[in-house]
């Protein structure tokens, strides 16, 4: 079985349900739409800010405030394409198209995070620059050190999100069941045990904690985070590596 | 060529396919048989590879499924017939699983014409009825022009046209040489399309016979009586020597002997009969029979004690000298 014939066969999958479309169209109008507000906000209270936070002031982290929001929509989008299979019984019809599990599983994710990341990518840039574009007078340059990183690293930042939820609903098969979960984790509880005193240090090694420090330029003054932009990413990865990884154990091992 | 030997699926404690061994054979259209729940979509879901045998074997043409390259080629089934997604067009449906094994997108044009969907190709599968889901399954196992076909229940939710054309269909594609494997839990269609029956039961394979084999030990014929002079006529045949079942109400059967001696019998003794058929038990009574033990749920009948049993079957029992020559040509014929 060639994997080239499986990727164009996920390829037309992909793009021949709605649900593709829709989530990949709100995660990129969400986290544009919500940055800018957000930056138009920062701009306006800017002169009422202490001159702590004023030095800690991150114009591009700020612009990628509407992720927070987005990425549920990234994780829609990698729940579904996923347990898609499952929900109509479609996966016994690709199963047996495709026996080898691996090529599968791995053409599937292969598609669906190039996608992925080209919409968050394009996303990434579009919020940048209309995020700075309403900071007026405090905003960051594409050129100055640090943002490109951030700016490229908030698609990377994305795409790491909908892959981590393909792996999980790789291993869960229900939609209900991993949105169930991974909405309230990314949306509450990660913010919570990130932010709580007690549980910061459990906290900042969870996949979006970490992930998203790539997306910062200017480090607030008191941080003590023990990585830096690439090793937060590094962690998100190792989670990411860790979800993907179980879930293709599962599907080679239980019966469809 | 469908290879089973020793196949077995257990589900904790319940042993769902229990050490099958049978071969399915090109040419012909084999009939998978049983009661519902007897293992049968287990059995065609291990042939797929879609789920791992306990212990045992099962190969295609010689080979494990997931070793074939691009098995839809070699090897094209029917599961279920809602076994695809919702919101993709037939086409698409059909495109992605043809793309996934190399075939050209020409050929499901082709498909889509064969199971006559072609005018409703670009709509959602959401949208269909069961039976053109079924349709459009079978078209997806028509895709690789396959040397093998397995269709699990694809009689189910067809209309009596899509019935006598998934007849005519199967037929001819083991005229054509192809091997031609389908489950039922219907007797009565698997007599009008199938050449050779694999009959199982809680797993357990319990007969391997060609059709007409299994017509010929199975069909019982008997002739039966009623009279409101019953007791004296009981009297006659025993004194006779005819072995006599009382079947429900005040009717009479009697196994392996004519209608004609017992209409004489009656005759000579002056007896008044209000009935004397000859009747032909059916092939759906036959399977009952033979998977009687097998089912986990059913109502109890003896025919040893000659209450019930014929008369609980389904209405059934049409007059030998009509019908029952014409199930064996129908088959035949086929």
């Amino acid at each position: 079985m060639a994997a080239t014939q499986v990727v164009r066969s996920e390829w037309t999958k992909i793009r021949s349900v709605a649900s593709t479309v829709w989530t990949l169209s709100l995660a990129a109008v969400v986290t544009v739409a919500l940055g800018v507000l957000i930056s138009l906000l920062s701009k306006n209270e800017f002169d009422d800010l202490s001159t702590k936070d004023r030095l800690s002031f991150d114009p591009t982290f700020i612009s990628f405030a509407g992720m927070s929001l987005g990425q549920l929509a990234m994780i829609v989008f990698g729940v579904l394409v996923v347990s898609n299979e499952y929900s109509t019984g479609m996966i016994r019809t690709s199963l047996a198209a495709v026996p080898q599990r691996g090529t599968f599983l791995f053409s599937k994710i292969a598609v669906a995070t190039g996608l992925a990341f080209v919409v968050a990518l394009a996303t990434s840039f579009v919020a940048f620059f209309l995020g700075q574009a309403m900071l007026g007078s405090h905003r960051a340059s594409i050129d100055d050190p640090g943002v490109l990183r951030a700016v490229i690293g908030g698609g990377l930042y994305m795409t790491l999100i909908a892959l981590f939820s393909m792996g999980v609903a790789t291993m869960l098969r229900s939609p209900m069941l991993s949105l169930g979960i991974l909405m309230p984790f990314f949306f509450l509880i990660s913010a919570i045990l990130g932010n709580v005193d007690a549980t910061k240090k459990f906290g900042q090694y969870l996949p979006d904690q970490a992930g998203s420090k790539i997306m910062q330029v200017v480090t607030p003054i008191d941080d003590d985070v023990p990585y830096g932009p690439w090793g937060g990413l590094g962690i998100m990865v190792l989670w990411v590596l860790v979800a993907v990884a179980g879930g293709y154990v599962l599907l080679k091992k239980r019966d469809a | 060529m469908i290879e089973l030997e020793g196949l077995t699926k257990r589900y904790g404690e319940k042993m769902a396919v229990n050490h099958l061994t049978f071969t399915v054979r090109p040419g012909i259209v084999t009939g998978f048989l049983g009661p519902n729940g007897a293992g049968k979509s287990t059995t065609m879901r291990m042939l797929l590879g879609l789920d791992r045998p306990t212990a045992g074997d099962v190969r295609i043409d010689g080979q494990h499924y997931d070793r074939l390259k691009d098995p839809l080629k070699y090897i094209g089934a029917l599961l279920d017939a809602k076994a695809m997604h919702g919101g993709r067009s037939a086409f698409n449906h059909l495109l992605c699983l043809a793309q996934s094994n190399g075939i050209p997108r020409a050929r499901v044009h082709e498909v889509l014409d064969t199971v006559g969907l072609t005018a409703v190709a670009k709509k959602k599968a959401k949208g269909f009825s069961l039976g053109m889901g079924q349709r459009l399954g079978i078209a997806g196992a028509l895709l690789g022009d396959p040397r093998i076909l397995m269709f699990d229940e694809p009689v189910n939710g067809l209309d009596p046209e899509g019935i006598h054309w998934i007849r005519n269909l199967m037929k001819s594609l083991a005229a054509q040489g192809r091997t031609v494997f389908v489950s039922s839990h219907l007797m009565s269609e698997m007599a009008l399309t199938a050449d050779h029956l694999v009959v199982i039961g809680q797993g357990r394979l319990l007969a391997d016979t060609s059709m007409a084999d299994f017509i010929r030990q199975n069909s019982r014929s008997y002739v039966r009586i009623r009279s409101p002079q019953r007791e004296r006529l009981l009297d006659v045949l025993h004194g006779a020597g005819i072995t006599v079942v009382e079947a429900g109400g005040e009717a009479l059967e009697v196994d392996g002997t004519k209608s004609e001696h017992i209409g004489e019998l009656a005759a000579q003794h002056q007896l008044v009969l209000h009935e004397l058929s000859p009747q032909q038990a059916s092939l759906e009574e036959a399977f009952m029979q033979l998977t009687a033990e097998s089912v986990e749920y059913h109502a109890h009948s003896d025919p040893g004690l000659g209450a019930t049993a014929p008369a609980a079957a389904p209405p059934v029992a049409p007059p030998a000298g009509q019908q029952a020559p014409q199930w064996g040509n129908d088959w035949k014929k086929g």
